[in-house]
């Protein structure tokens, strides 16, 4: 059984005023996250991640398609005893103290009086709140709510834990210790579905990422593949001793050649001619420094997707 | 059921903290009290003031309050965004409801409660009668202030809040005046005026039926059976209230 199963979800938003256009922000969207991964759902800003997470948590209903989380459909209220939600930039009731926010929650969601005291505390430790913990929410900055907003989600040990930019308000510290906090999630066998349009956090961390542009997945799968497969890998070359400019060999196979003081960099366009190259710079005399394989970055693809998917991506998808 | 309890408890919780309340606590208190100022009146109708008074100063911030609050008790959980996280908990949407009517309905009976002995206390202090005409009257105006709540209630649940709070008070006092409304519409010419006259005297509430102010000041105790069914109609229009709110909110998306 998948942790959330999606299957050709739409959302189609009646206009504020008749004449205007409609909004579509779901257009058939599928998608499945398996038990115990963490999976980045990854898009830009209006791509429809926070209304498929609002769907996913029954606060809107499709206009078609289906959902399915722990095996129940999106909407059913006892399901939601096991899963956990920080909606994005979240506004809690502000007259309450970080103490009795959670015990609320805690309460709302079936824990007992004893239990939710020994998970108050515990939570607010993880998150680095214990020191304010009987101030009001009134006097948080947002930093603050965003960790206390994460507690919240995390109250009754859920098993299933949904994120709307769950980084988004922290600092680089608290941004490690969230990404931390994601992975212990997994180590305890949680399965943590996030959305964010922050490229390096799902690198970082995720086990698969969904692409969602215009309300439809444009990609899905390892961080890994799609980073590798999308487009060339380019690969890095620095030598000393020659004027790389000059070798024949070198010229035709690379892209680009700088010269630094006594040294060269080389700029392949793949690994395919590596050998030949490093082959020539030996033969003219020269010493090779360094090789680096450039790894193409998510944020690459992010934008070529944006452009509008290629042929090879459109296949992929298919 | 334990859901429907958190929420009104947590609901109370929030009122409680709001210096508002205690501001109109405060001036309902001044209201009852305050006769005391009123110089060259004769005993008589110093202690008939104070009957009167702290009978109306009970029921109006009563009212105050139930119609400000109320109109917040939804609307204001879906403007500040705070009810994505509630709903997204193993709890249906009546329970929250019903949760948010509790709440604010225990807010208004503590206020109740705190006024009572004041107000007793004062007209003990000018030596004004004490019937249980009076206990009446304050328990119809206690039903009142739970109507007034749901109205509030049900319009919160998909207008904002201050388009709540004009078509609750437009009800109130429609409600007030619909003896009157109906008397019109019998001596009316028109057909049409007729017509419209009668649809609001019966779609409204009539709160007039809970009004037994003026009765009792004057000490005339209200038969029990009429008693019972006013509070049994008031209650009645409550619970219809409230089962509206919930379909409305069923249907919302957030
Ligand atoms: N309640 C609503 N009524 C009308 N349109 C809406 C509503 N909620 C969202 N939309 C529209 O749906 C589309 C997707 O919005 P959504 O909030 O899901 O984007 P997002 O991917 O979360 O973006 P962001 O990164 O900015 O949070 C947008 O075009 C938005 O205007
Ligand atoms: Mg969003």
């Amino acid at each position: 059984m998948d942790a959330i199963l999606i299957e050709g979800l739409t959302k189609k938003f009646r206009p504020g005023w008749p004449g205007l256009p409609s909004v579509i922000a779901l257009a058939g969207l599928s998608l499945s996250v398996r038990q115990g991964e963490i999976y980045g759902f990854l898009g830009p800003n209006g791509a429809g991640k926070t209304v498929t997470l609002k769907i996913l948590l029954g606060l809107m209903r499709p206009t078609s398609g289906s959902a399915e989380l722990l095996g129940k459909p999106a909407g059913d209220v006892e399901v939601r005893r096991r899963i956990g939600f920080l909606p994005e930039s979240p506004y809690f009731y502000d007259y309450l103290t970080a103490e009795e926010f959670l015990s609320f929650y805690g309460h709302l969601a079936g824990l007992d009086r004893a239990h939710v005291g020994r998970r108050v505390t515990q939570l607010l430790d993880l998150v680095g709140l214990t020191e304010a913990r009987t101030r009001q929410l009134r006097e948080f900055s947002k930093g603050m709510l965003q960790r206390v907003g994460l507690a919240q989600a995390l109250i009754h040990d859920p098993e299933l834990v949904i994120l709307d930019e769950p980084m988004s308000g922290l600092d680089p510290i608290g941004r490690k210790q969230v990404r931390d906090l994601i992975l212990s999630l997994r180590d305890q066998g949680k399965t943590v579905f996030f959305s964010t349009h922050i490229i390096p956090d799902v690198e970082m961390i995720c086990d698969r990422v969904g692409i969602l542009v215009k309300g439809k997945l444009l990609a899905t799968g390892r961080v890994d593949d799609l980073v590798s497969h999308g487009h060339t890998q380019s690969v890095e070359i620095v030598c000393e001793g020659i004027d790389a400019e000059t070798v024949p060999d070198i010229r035709d196979a690379s892209t680009r050649v700088l010269r630094q003081g006594r040294q060269c960099l080389v700029v392949l366009p793949g690994p395919k001619r590596l050998e030949e190259v490093l082959a020539a710079i030996r033969a003219c005399g020269g010493t090779l420094v360094s090789v680096t394989p450039q790894k193409g970055s998510l944020e690459e693809l992010f934008f070529k997707q944006q452009a509008g998917p290629t042929n090879e991506q459109a296949e992929r998808k298919a | 059921m334990r859901q429907v309890v958190v929420i009104a408890l947590n609901t109370f919780r929030e009122n409680l903290r709001d210096k508002i309340l205690y501001n109109l606590l405060f001036f309902a208190l001044l209201l009852i009290g305050v006769p005391v100022l009123l110089a060259d009146l004769t005993i008589m109708e110093h202690r008939k003031i104070v009957t009167d008074m702290g009978l109306a100063a009970i029921n109006l911030v009563g009212v105050i309050i139930a119609v400000f609050v109320g109109i917040g008790l939804v609307s204001k959980e879906i403007e500040r965004r705070t009810i994505y996280t509630i709903m997204a908990r193993p709890i249906r949407r009546t329970q929250f409801i019903l949760g948010k009517y509790l709440g604010l309905a225990l807010t208004l009976l503590v206020n109740v409660s705190i006024m009572l002995p004041v107000y007793f206390g004062t007209l003990w202090v000018y030596r004004a009668p004490v019937h249980g005409a009076l206990l009446q009257a304050i328990e119809l105006i206690f039903i009142e202030l739970l109507l007034v709540t749901a109205l509030a209630l049900f319009f919160s649940t998909f207008s904002t809040a201050t388009l709540s709070a004009t078509f609750t008070l437009a009800l109130y006092v429609i409600g007030h005046l619909s003896t009157d409304l109906k008397g019109i519409a019998e001596k009316s010419e028109s057909e049409t005026v007729r017509m419209a006259m009668k649809a609001v005297y019966y779609l409204c509430p009539n709160l007039e039926v809970l009004n037994m102010k003026g009765q009792a000041a004057m000490g005339v105790s209200v038969a029990w059976s009429y008693q019972a069914l006013a509070s049994v109609y008031g209650l009645l229009y409550v619970a219809l209230l409230i089962s509206a709110a919930c379909v409305v909110f069923q249907r919302r998306d957030f």
